[in-house]
Order: structure tokens, then sequence, then C-alpha cells
């Protein structure tokens, strides 16, 4: 007999459902709802403190960042896969990419290797000799306006804030994930950092079809980038969505509307 | 542990044994030539200068150590030795009564040991010259010809004693005498193996010389002695390893290394130290260095259950330079106490000692060390750098440094940072597809890179081998 296959459409996608998020037992994202489909890109915008970072430190699964446990509803999910209580390792694997807001420096490691050997871990054993990967790593680093000794020295020491910034978009285009959230990537860069920046984050979602979350607090980079969704998130809950739009009324009023629009709800 | 994830059940370890630890296996043999009873006395001693036929300078020597090892208290400023049972150790083990030249005529057993841990392999690739010490005598003593030839010697020290008796009394225990320290007076009564290395004027030693040291019985204790005299413009490299079988019985290794550096000449003295982990290593080392002469000591200590060890160097000579670049790693129940002495004795000498510790599990890693400049020593250089880095709570890192400096014409530098590897790094690596073992593991060799840089490429790939090893399971 032969077997009825059910036609629903695989969600390749990133879903979080009723994200809570406490730090220390205080709730700091308070019920988030967010999808994500390939190639989209979403920008969730906020005034500090407004719980963005943890947000995102969350999906990527620091441990500080702690899940709602005995809430059933509170989901992070992948490709239809629950990760939430997933190691960052194994999200990693699953195509989630997180730039962080603050990249951390590792001693004694260069770039060059550190990223080969990520890109193996995410990847699986690459068919590309180590010349070759680090000739394409090149090339991409010089598109990023990345000087090419800056790949032989060590993780993000000494590197000016610009430098690591960079590197983490550099490690974007090379590790290629499905879904990749970035945390105030924009911050302390100039103008042509930005643009830099920008292109590499369109290039990352046209080719190969990243599903991008960018979390800022300026719309400057949105300018270069043009989102297709536009999430405001105040006091650990996003309070409006909208188009590329959002972003602008953001740019004229600031969010003293929404804040004060939130206040009144209250 | 770990806070990343649910943690897995421990690996069941039924021995009881280190499994990480490759030189664990034990080929016990019962036929030895000799071996004393356990304990120690002056007819033990009297049975080793015997066997050995000792010109009795020699015998006297060790009986005047023994009356100095038996009135020195037991240090207690260091690492707790007070578990040490002198009585249940055996401090003569005669496997053999020869040593061979080739590795075909080495007991099987022996030779059989050996090949498990690579010795023949490494020394037809890149080694001038090999010596294999099992127990208290060296089995296996290898050259090139072309450095024999050139006036090289490179023998055990007992046969150097009976080759060069001149050259030997010249220099045995002149700059580590008896009194020294308790554990230099023990090596002194019993001591046995150990290498003579004598490299003549202008000679340069291009490939390292080796000697690798085996502890192969339980209880056993191995006190072997080093003396390495480079002549005036001379460089010799000399490497050391050391491994013993997964016993749970304590062991003793005390040794004594002297070496003496002619005017211009340069001796790098490399240890890499992977005893099993109930042996206690105590060892004295020190060099003696005249004008414009270099001693460059890397010493990396991974195993032992206690080592105390501080290789030293006295700049008697103008523009003299000494250097220790010192690693440890510390795991569960285990205590290195590690780290160098420079003792300026003349002027426009300089020093540079970088220690780099590591504990985890439990471990604990102390860097001790000592910076003399006397009184006439003008300009003076001195550096001292010591990073310790602590992987989990339960790990300890101290620093007991110590600055004796009697002039003003001195530029002292001393930097100690302490790191812990922070959650903030593991979870940046982890967020690139990196187990926390695997993330653990890169920042414990990024950590350490500086100091493996400055070892032979052979030597590097096998001291990352072993930290890699040391790191698995460390974490979970």
């Amino acid at each position: 007999m032969k077997k009825n296959y059910s036609l629903k459409p695989i969600p390749y996608n990133l879903t979080i459902k009723d994200l809570r998020v406490s730090v220390d037992n205080k709730e700091i994202v308070k019920g988030v709802n967010l999808t994500v489909k390939p190639g989209e890109i979403h920008a969730i915008m906020g005034p500090n403190g407004s719980g963005k970072s943890s947000l995102a430190m969350a999906l990527m699964g620091h441990p500080t960042y702690k899940l709602k446990v005995n809430n059933e509803k509170s989901k992070i999910i992948l490709d239809g896969k629950d990760i939430s209580d997933l190691p960052p390792h194994e999200r990693a694997k699953k195509g989630l990419f997180l730039a962080f807001q603050y990249p951390v420096t590792v001693a004694g490691v260069s770039v060059q290797n550190f990223l080969r050997q990520a890109h193996q871990a995410v990847n699986g054993k690459s068919p590309q000799s180590i010349l070759e990967f680090r000739q394409s790593l090149t090339h991409t680093a010089k598109e990023l306006g990345i000087k090419p000794e800056l790949l032989s020295r060590s993780l993000n020491d000494g590197f000016s804030g610009g430098e690591k910034k960079r590197l983490e978009i550099l490690q974007l285009l090379t590790l290629r994930p499905k879904f990749a959230i970035l945390d105030e990537t924009d911050s302390g860069l100039d103008i042509d950092a930005v643009k830099v920046v920008a292109k590499g984050i369109k290039t990352v979602a046209q080719k190969f079809n990243t599903g991008i979350v960018i979390i800022t607090h300026y719309q400057r980079i949105l300018r270069f980038i043009k989102p297709d969704h536009v999430h405001i998130m105040v006091n650990g809950q996003i309070i409006k969505s909208g188009d590329f739009q959002l972003a602008h009324q953001i740019e004229q009023t600031g969010y003293k509307n929404f804040l004060k629009a939130k206040s009144y709800e209250l | 542990m770990s806070r990343f994830a649910p943690i897995p059940p421990p690996a069941v370890n039924i021995k009881g044994f280190d499994q990480n630890y490759l030189a664990g296996f034990a080929k016990p043999i019962d036929d030895y030539v000799f071996k004393s009873q356990p304990g120690l006395s002056e007819t033990v001693v009297e049975a080793i200068s015997h066997y050995k036929t000792e010109p009795p300078w020699m015998r006297q020597f060790r009986k005047t150590a023994l009356k100095i090892f038996a009135t020195k208290p037991t240090p207690t400023w260091g690492g707790d030795l007070s578990a040490i049972d002198y009585d249940r150790i055996s401090y003569y083990l005669r496997p053999t009564d020869r040593q061979e030249q080739r590795w075909q005529d080495v007991p099987k057993d022996i030779k059989d040991t050996f090949e498990r841990l690579g010795i023949p392999q490494a020394e037809r690739k890149v080694l001038a010259g090999v010596k294999a010490q099992y127990d208290s005598e060296v089995v296996y003593g290898s050259i090139k010809k072309n450095l024999a030839q050139k006036g090289v010697i490179f023998l055990g020290m007992d046969e150097g004693l009976r080759k060069h008796p001149d050259l030997v009394k010249h220099y045995f225990g002149k700059l580590i005498p008896p009194a020294d320290n308790k554990f230099a007076a023990l090596n002194s009564a019993v001591w046995s193996g150990g290498s003579f290395v004598y490299v003549p004027k202008g000679v340069e030693v291009k490939l390292p010389l080796q000697a690798y040291f085996r502890i192969n019985a339980p209880n056993a204790g191995q006190f072997e002695r080093t003396l390495i005299i480079a002549d005036e413009g001379s460089k010799v490299h000399y490497v050391e390893g050391c491994t013993a079988p997964a016993y749970s019985s304590q062991s003793l290794h005390s040794a004594v290394v002297e070496i003496f550096i002619k005017k211009g000449a340069r001796v790098q003295y490399t240890t890499v130290q992977n005893w099993y982990k109930t042996v206690y290593n105590l060892v004295t080392k020190r060099a003696w260095v005249e004008e414009e002469g270099e001693m460059i000591w890397t010493d990396f200590n991974m195993g032992s259950r206690l080592t105390m060890k501080y290789p030293s160097f006295l700049l008697a000579g103008k523009g003299a330079r000494g250097e220790t670049l010192s690693m440890a790693l510390a795991g569960a129940g285990q205590h290195q106490d590690a780290g160098s002495k420079a003792i300026h004795l003349a002027s426009h000498t300089t020093s540079t000692i970088i220690s780099k510790s590591i504990s985890k599990g439990g471990g604990r890693t102390s860097y001790r060390g000592l910076v003399s400049v006397s009184p006439t020593a003008k300009d003076v250089k001195s550096k001292v750098v010591c990073d310790a880095l602590i992987l989990d709570s339960k790990s300890r890192s101290d620093t007991y440094p110590t600055n004796r400096i009697l002039n003003s014409d001195v530029t002292l530098e001393h930097e100690a940072t302490v790191s812990k590897v922070g959650e903030e790094q593991l979870f940046y690596l982890m967020s690139r597809g990196l187990t926390e073992a695997e993330a653990s593991k890169m920042i414990v060799s990024g950590f350490v890179a500086p100091l493996i840089k400055k070892l032979p490429l052979e030597y590097a790939v096998e001291m990352n081998r072993l930290i890699d090893l040391e790191m698995e399971g460390s974490v979970g």
C-alpha cells in the first residue's frame, strides 16, 4: 500500500517562541516572538537596556542567560528542531551564528588557524587544502578591508574596535551559517567601515541565503542594508514590527514615543 | 564542571589509572642483575660503588653525602614531602651489566619498552646521539661518528667516570655539592646513570643529544647524575625525556645536573618531564656560565605527583646570559612547584625567566624564583615574566618571587599575570562550533605557544601532543 506522505513544507526557519530570558533570576527578555526565513534580514532596534543583547546571548546558548525552564511555550526552533537545550557548539553546527558585540581575545591562537578549525567543526572536513583555505580567507579579508597580516596574529589580540568587528563579519562570510545574529556589529565603526560591514552582511544574505537578525541601537547601518523587517524592542518585548519605514521613524523621533506609549499602556 | 551542556556521565576508568597517559604500560622484569633491598643504608651505598668498581674518592664522596642526607631536615617551604617513605624505596636496580651500542643487543624486554616509547625511531631521524636509561643504569648509548671524531664525548656518567677520571673528578659535585640540599645529598650518595658530555673548543653539535629516562620497577628510585662541559665557543643542545609505568605506588626521582659553560659557549638543556602521577620529582639543576657564554633551560613539566625544580644559572663572566623557559601543567593530584634562579655574579650579564603554568582539575602550580645580583655586578639586566592559567575553581596557582639586588646599576622587570579561562572565552569559541574540550585545548595551546616555539620542531610536535592528551577529558 502506498504511504501517504505529508506535504507540509519543511520549516527551514529560525523561530523564536515566547522567549523569556533571565539573568540572576531577573527576567530581562519577557516573551519575544520572531520568525526569520532564509535570506531575510530583520533588524531589532531599541534603547539601551531593552534586552536586545540578552536575547542574542540566549539564542546562542550563553549559560548566564537562562531560558525560563518550566515554560512549555518558550522555545528556539531551528529547521523544525528545538535547540533550546543544546550547548553553543551544537547550535553552531546546526547553522546558528552570533557576531559578538565584544569579541573575545585568545592569545597565541592565530585568526587563520582558529577559523580553519571552526570551519571544520561547523562544516565537517573540507576538501580544501590549508593553502586554498588561506587563500580564499585572504581574499575575503581584503574585501572587508582587513589587512592580511591580521590573519596570522592572535585572535583579537590588540585589534582595534573596528578590526574586531570586521573580523566578526569575516567569520560570518567564512562559516556561512543558516542564521546569524549580529549584536551591535555597527557600534564603534566609522562610516566607511559601516559600509564595508553592511556590504558583507548583504552578501551573506543574498549569496548564501542566510537569515539575518541585526541588533542595533542606531539605524545608521540600516541605511546601507534596508532590512525586510524592523522590530522595536523595549523593556524585554517587541512592541512594534514593521518594514524599513519604521527605522526611518525612529531616526526622526527617537525611541521617546515608543517609551511613552509603553508607559501609558502600563 | 561544564555549564554549557547537560553533563555526560564520566568515562569509567576501571583500573583507576589515567587512560590518557600513553607511557603508562609496564613490562616488569624480574631478572635484575642486582636489586638492592628497600631502604637506604651505608651497605646500599657500598654495594652501588662496588658494582661500579669506582675509585676510592667517589666511594668516599658517596658516604659523606649519605651522612649529610641523614642530618638535613626535609624542606617544608615547598611541596608536601611528608608522604615519601624512604624505607620502601629501592635505591639501586641494575637491569643489565653493560651498555650496548646497537639497539639489537639491548635485552628484549628493555628494547621493547624503548621502542614503544619511540626512542630508536627518533634517533634515526633527528638526533646526534642517544642515551637510554632503564631504572638505575644506562642500557644503550650511541653518538654520530663525525661528532666522536671531533672529540665530542657523550657517555653514561658511570662510563665517563671510568674513561675520563680526571676530567670528572675536576668538575663533579663542584657546582652542586652534596650539602646543597637534602635531595642533592641523596643523589650524591646513591647516584647511578645519567650523562657525561664534553664538547671541545669551537665544536658545534648541530642536532640534539638526547637522554631518555625510564623508571620501570615499582617503588623504585632513579638518581641519575649529569655533567655537561661546553668548552670555549662550543654549542650543544641536550634533551631529556622521562616516563614511568602507571604504578599506584610511589617512586622517587632525584637527579643532579651540573653544567659548565666556558667563554663564548652555549648550552640549551631541554626537559620533557612526563613521569607518571605517583612519582616524586625532586631535582637540582645548575649551570656555571663564563664570559659571553649562554645557558638556556627549557623545562617542561607535565607529569609527577610533586615536582620541585628550579634550574638555575650563575652568570660568572662578563656578558654572560641566562634564560629559563619554564612550563608546568598540573592536573588532579599534582603539584608543580617550578621556577628558576638567576644569579648575577659579573657585570653586563642578562637573564630572562619566562614561566607559564596551567592548573586544572584541582591541580596546583607554583612559580618560585630568585633573581640575585651581587654588589660588584654592574649593568645587569633581568626580566621575569610569570603567567598562570587556571582552568577551574578547584585549581590553584601561586607565585613566590624573590629579588636580592645588592647594587643600584640594575634593570629589573617583573611581570606576573594570573588568568582564568573565562566563560566568555569558552563561549566565544563554542559559538564557532568547537566543543568545550576543544575550546579549552585551543586556549591552553595558545597560552603555551610562545614557549613551544622555542623547541626544535619534533619536540614542539611532541609537546603539543602531550598537552592535547592531558587536556582530553579534562572537561565534563
